[in-house]
Order: structure tokens, then C-alpha cells, then sequence
């Protein structure tokens, strides 16, 4: 479904991401972890274009992403995102904020857009929700808002990032059964997170990302296991500790 | 005569007033249709500066910018004497009604693009993103996602930026505009008396008053709580 080769980008002098790999089959959930500053979310932003890579090459379900010729904004449409702060519209209501793009950017009548919106929201526990405003929500509602404005779309691969830093763990659960519900359904995810417990569970393979570079990678009870790297170990003691 | 009664014959003279009041109401009217006209068109331009610099095209925006400070550092006095003293040798006449308001308008909408501009770029970068994130061009994104935005964060000092403004359709006056201080000098020279101008403050004090409460309504009603 990914299809990421040598991917390089340079802010300036600096060098965030140092070539790196990665492949992502349909359905699997990936989950990038590593220290702050390790370019992890840089790569995330990478994979719609929202940070432009400076050097190598990015399929998505075949698609050049790269090329010139590509149609960045269809292809957006069919990437979800996530972010770590919402960033859910406050001038719309839920359903406003899950049903713009499917009015504005592929059409749809009022009627239709709304039925598929009150479906997403569905999806996500909060339809009863769907005529209230983001700051009548709860941080764990909002997340789960901007889960359902991105997942109405259909997207082909969805990008997490940091999805529940901003969140007291209280709140997080309810934005992770919704992401743990959306694999089960056979969405393709990537997931940059410090949800470590999360990506024991529901990870079909972890990423270890350290100074722009893939230390290690491998299914989780490898990567949190006592054979992984001495760097993945050390990381996974600083952040237990 | 007391002082009392010089003061009220200088400045409210009965019979004065009622042989001017008709030249002032005419000049009411000719301040309001000057008003709303440079209400409307300024604005109209200042948000669709704003809207081009929000594309960031940069000799664009350049020389956006630089006409902008230009129009706002002059003193709109300048620039309407310039207007209508400087174009008819170049073979372009326009009436005077026609250069106040075209002035005012681009005063106004220079001051508005600042305004509109301010309000854009405080509209945090994550909007921008998550609109694009889902497909929106950037003009939808602007569209729909900024523009609503940054227009609520924008009312209170754009509408007391307009107030400002619209006042200075005074200066029509030293272009022969028939507007109320054209009124009010030209009955006080024909006259000798100053009740004119003081008919002609009471004018503007009727016009904007409710202007001025109304805009402190639209503030208090605008006032934007972030989420």
C-alpha cells in the first residue's frame, strides 16, 4: 500500500531524514516510535506531502506521490490524518467539520454528505454528538471527530500523528479503541505515538526511528523483547522509567 | 445682549437654522451615499488584497505591500487633492464625487487588507493543514476554513477602522463634493453666522452616533472565544 524508498529531507543545513525505507502492506497497523527529534513525525508529514521530501520516492497504492503529474489533492483525499492537535475546525459542528470535504471536494449533495458524515461519527461513538461544536467536546471527542472527518473520506492508508500526546490518559482510551476498531476493520495505519502499551497490542510491526534514520524494525514482541537493539532497549527504559 | 444670548445667537440662530436646514439634510444625504459606497468598496478590496497575499507570491506581494504603506502613511487629504488636482492633466477628469470615493475607498481598503491580513495569519497553521489533509485546495481551504475564521477575529478593529475612514468624507469639501461640511461652510460664508457649522456638527454627530453604538454591539457580539 506504501511504498517508501530513500526518503531524505533537509531543513536547511540540517539532515532529518537520512534515506530511509519502508514498506507497508495492505492492512497492516506500523507503529514508528523513537526518541524526540528523531524525525518521526517529519516522515509521517512526508508520506501526504504536507513536509515535501527533499530526495527519494513515495508510491501510494502504486501512485507516484512524488510526481508532478500526480494530483496531490486526490491523493490527499484518499491519505487520512490525524494530528496531535485536532486541529478540528471551530467554526463548524462536528458533522460540519466531517462533511466539508466530502461537499467541497468531491461534491456531494447536503442530504448525502450529511448521511455519510452521521455515519462516521457513528463509527466513532459520538453520532449524538454531531450538532455539537469542538469546544463543547472533550479533547478525546475532538480526537475522535477528526478520526471520523478523515475516515469519511475512505481513505486507502491513514497517518496517526501523536494522536493522544495532548490527551490525559483517561481520554486517550476511548481515542485508541477507535483506532483499534478501525484495524480490525482492515484499515492500513501508520502511527507515530509514545502509546507504547498500544503498540504491543495492536501493532503488527514497530519502527524504531533515531536521528533521521530506521534503527531496527519488527514485530513488537521483538522490538520490546530483550534481543532488540541496545538503542531500542535504552529508549524503552527512558520512557518506562 | 448677555454673553448667554451671544453664544446662542452665534451658534443656534432660529431663523438661520431654518433657512439652511435644507442644504444640510442634502448633505446628509450625499455623506451617506459616500459612506456606503466606500464602506462597501473598501472593504470588498481590502479583503481581496488580503486574500492575494494570502497566496504568497512574492513581487506581488511586494508591491502590494509597498502601495498599502503608502495609502496608509498619507494623509487622505493628500491623496484627494492629488487625485482631483493631478488626473485632469493627463486628460482624465472625474467628478469630485467620483475621486472621493475612489480616495476613501482605497485608504480604506488598505487599512482593511492589514486588518483581513492580520486575521488570516493568526489563524493557526494546523487549519490549513487539516483542510489540505482532506483534499481542499488551498483556495477552499482559504475559503472555508481561514476566511471564516480570521473575519470573526477581524470585526472589532475593522469596524472601528471604518468609522475612521467613512468621517473623512468631510474632505469632499475642498473638492466642491456637496456633503454636509460643504453645506455647512458654504450657508456660513453666505450667512456670516456660525449656526451652519454647528448644524453641521449636529449632522454628523446624528449620522455616526448610531455608527459608533452599533459598532461597539457588532465588537461585543463578535468577540472571538478560541475553542
Amino acid at each position: 500500500m506504501l511504498d517508501i524508498r530513500a526518503l531524505r529531507k533537509t531543513f536547511g543545513a540540517a539532515e532529518v531524514l537520512k534515506g530511509i525505507d519502508l514498506k507497508v502492506a495492505r492492512q497492516e497497523l506500523v507503529f514508528i516510535i523513537g526518541p524526540s527529534g528523531s524525525g518521526k513525525s517529519t516522515f509521517l508529514r512526508c508520506m501526504n506531502r504536507l513536509e515535501e521530501p527533499s530526495d527519494g520516492s513515495i508510491y501510494v497504492d502504486g501512485i507516484d506521490l512524488l510526481s508532478p503529474k500526480t494530483d496531490i489533492n486526490a491523493m490527499r483525499r484518499r491519505i487520512g490524518m490525524v494530528f496531535q492537535s485536532f486541529n478540528l475546525y471551530p467554526h463548524m459542528s462536528a458533522l460540519g467539520n466531517v462533511t466539508l470535504a466530502l461537499r467541497k471536494v468531491l461534491g456531494r449533495g447536503a442530504a448525502e454528505a450529511d448521511a455519510i458524515g452521521l455515519a462516521a461519527l457513528e463509527r466513532v461513538g459520538l453520532a449524538e454528538k454531531a450538532r455539537s461544536y469542538p469546544s463543547q467536546l472533550s479533547g478525546g471527542q475532538q480526537q475522535r471527530v477528526a478520526i471520523a472527518r478523515a475516515i469519511a473520506l475512505e481513505p486507502k492508508v491513514m497517518l496517526f500523528d501523536e494522536p493522544t500526546s495532548a490527551l490525559d490518559p483517561e481520554l486517550a482510551g476511548s481515542v485508541l479503541a477507535v483506532m483499534r476498531d478501525l484495524k480490525i476493520a482492515g484499515m492500513t495505519m501508520v502511527v507515530v505515538s509514545h502509546e507504547m502499551r498500544f503498540a504491543r497490542d495492536a501493532a503488527d510491526r514497530v519502527v524504531f526511528m533515531e536521528a533521521g534514520e530506521v534503527v531496527e524494525q519488527g514485530p513488537p514482541e521483538h522490538l520490546f523483547g530483550a534481543d532488540a537493539h541496545p538503542r531500542v532497549r535504552a529508549f524503552l527504559t527512558e520512557i518506562t522509567r | 445682549m448677555t454673553s448667554g444670548e451671544l453664544f446662542l445667537e452665534t451658534f443656534f440662530n432660529p431663523v438661520i437654522i431654518v433657512r439652511y436646514l435644507p442644504a444640510i439634510l442634502k448633505g446628509m444625504v450625499v455623506t451617506v451615499e459616500v459612506a456606503a459606497c466606500v464602506i462597501v468598496t473598501g472593504i470588498a478590496l481590502g479583503l481581496a488584497l488580503a486574500v492575494i497575499r494570502s497566496f504568497r507570491w512574492r513581487t506581488v506581494n511586494f508591491l502590494l505591500v509597498v502601495c498599502v504603506d503608502m495609502l496608509r502613511a498619507l494623509p487622505p487629504l493628500v491623496i484627494v487633492l492629488l487625485v482631483y488636482f493631478g488626473l485632469p492633466n493627463i486628460g482624465l477628469t472625474l467628478p469630485s464625487f467620483a475621486v472621493l470615493w475612489l480616495v476613501l475607498s482605497l485608504v480604506l481598503g488598505a487599512f482593511a487588507e492589514e486588518v483581513f491580513w492580520a486575521g488570516i495569519v493568526s489563524v493557526r497553521k494546523g487549519q490549513w493543514e487539516a483542510g489540505r489533509c482532506t483534499g481542499l485546495t488551498e483556495f477552499q481551504t482559504l475559503r472555508w476554513i481561514v476566511l471564516p475564521q480570521a473575519i470573526r477575529l477581524t470585526v472589532p478593529p475593522l469596524t472601528n477602522r471604518t468609522i475612521a475612514i467613512t468621517k473623512n468624507t468631510a474632505l469632499g469639501t475642498v473638492i466642491g463634493v456637496p456633503e454636509i461640511l460643504n453645506q455647512a461652510t458654504t450657508a456660513q460664508s453666505f450667512s456670516g453666522s456660525a449656526t451652519p457649522l454647528m448644524m453641521g456638527a449636529l449632522a454628523y454627530l446624528v449620522l455616526f452616533v448610531p455608527v459608533v453604538i452599533a459598532g461597539r454591539y457588532i465588537e461585543a457580539r463578535f468577540t472571538w472565544r478560541r475553542a
